[in-house]
């Protein structure tokens, strides 16, 4: 018998074991929060990390306060959003599915850029509609004064 | 007469757009809940009177339940206790509490003061529960039916009536469904 290789499964054995103590002591419905570590300036200490928490962070409306982003806000419950943000990018999570984690429990409403859905189109295409109905309004305005008999003009009758 | 046409409907459309917005019935801060239709999140907490014992929303999968979010420090909720023991007294469905930003020994206080309608309340220390849930303020009540998937959220006090008019009847479509 190989001494070493039972070795190496009484490690693996361990291993899991205590993974599954873990697993059984977090019985909160999350899986285990990861370690989120800042500095003095209470900023994630990965710069890159920092860079994307700030630019999500601006973008979740904070829906205590509904005008301000979670970045800018100073009730709690943006505090405790920002704790999540933090804890998904720390955890390697992809802006997408922190974005989806929010919208899944409060609506597109959380974000500021909401996505163009059946709903939300009129937002995204107000501009649009507008700008179409100023060109259609000048197009009229252009047509009928086509149609003006040039006689009527006197500073045309005077060249 | 067709020079007015085109005034006159934009005036009624902005007047339509105003009678909407302006409506004092409507409360700006209620947003839908995009929960509804779906698996009601877990609720896996402490009691508040109890921290030794579990509140688990698990336990009451297969019945009609209610889960009401609430706070010592909302004062709308304070409104709402008496019509929640009333409520509560009508034994029709299992309310369980949801304890949010708040401090156990207050909550506690509170019950023991003014009376507790809940078959169980959740103390939800760090908040995730009710990340999970949407909640962003206090009172919020959820009512989920048999198959444990939330069918509606009510933002603000619970009345007599709104218990009347818009849970009684879910309620009993949830049973009736099932």
């Amino acid at each position: 018998m190989n001494l070493g290789r039972w070795r190496s499964r009484l490690l693996l054995a361990a291993i899991f074991s205590v993974c599954a103590g873990v697993a059984a002591a977090a019985d909160a419905p999350l899986v285990a929060t990861p370690v989120v570590t800042t500095d003095a300036f209470g900023q994630l200490t990965n710069p890159g990390l920092q860079a994307r928490f700030e630019r999500i962070t601006k973008n979740l409306r904070c829906l205590v306060c509904q005008n301000e982003s979670i970045a800018d806000s100073n009730v709690e419950l943006a505090a405790d959003l920002r704790r999540q943000v933090r804890e998904m990018l720390v955890a390697g999570q992809s802006d997408d599915a922190i974005f989806k984690f929010m919208t899944d429990r409060y609506g597109d409403f959380v974000r500021f850029n909401p996505p163009l859905t059946p709903k939300t189109w009129l937002i995204w295409g107000a501009p649009f509609i507008v700008l179409a109905l100023g060109v259609l309004i000048i197009v009229r305005i252009v047509r009928r004064r086509a149609r003006m008999p040039l006689d009527d003009d006197p500073t045309a009758a005077a060249s | 007469m067709g020079k007015f046409l085109i005034p006159f409907a934009a005036f009624v459309a902005l007047a339509v757009v105003f009678a909407l917005g302006l409506n004092p019935n409507r409360d700006i801060h209620a947003l839908p809940s995009p929960l509804i239709g779906k698996a009601a999140p877990a609720i896996a907490l402490s009691d508040v009177m109890d921290p030794s014992k579990s509140v688990r929303n698990a336990d009451f999968k297969g019945q009609v339940y209610i889960v009401n979010v609430w706070g010592t420090w909302c004062e709308a909720c304070r409104a709402e206790q008496e019509a929640l023991l009333d409520i509560a007294q009508q034994h029709v469905v299992p309310i369980i509490g949801l304890v949010y930003m708040d401090q156990r020994d207050k909550a506690r206080a509170w019950l023991q003061q003014l009376g507790n309608p809940y078959t169980a309340v959740a103390f939800d220390s760090d908040g995730r529960t009710a990340i999970n849930w949407g909640v962003y303020g206090a009172p919020e009540t959820f009512l989920v039916d048999r198959q444990g998937r939330v069918i509606y959220k009510f933002i603000s006090p619970i009345t007599p009536q709104v218990w009347q008019h818009e849970f009684l009847p879910r309620i009993a479509a949830a049973r009736a469904g099932a």
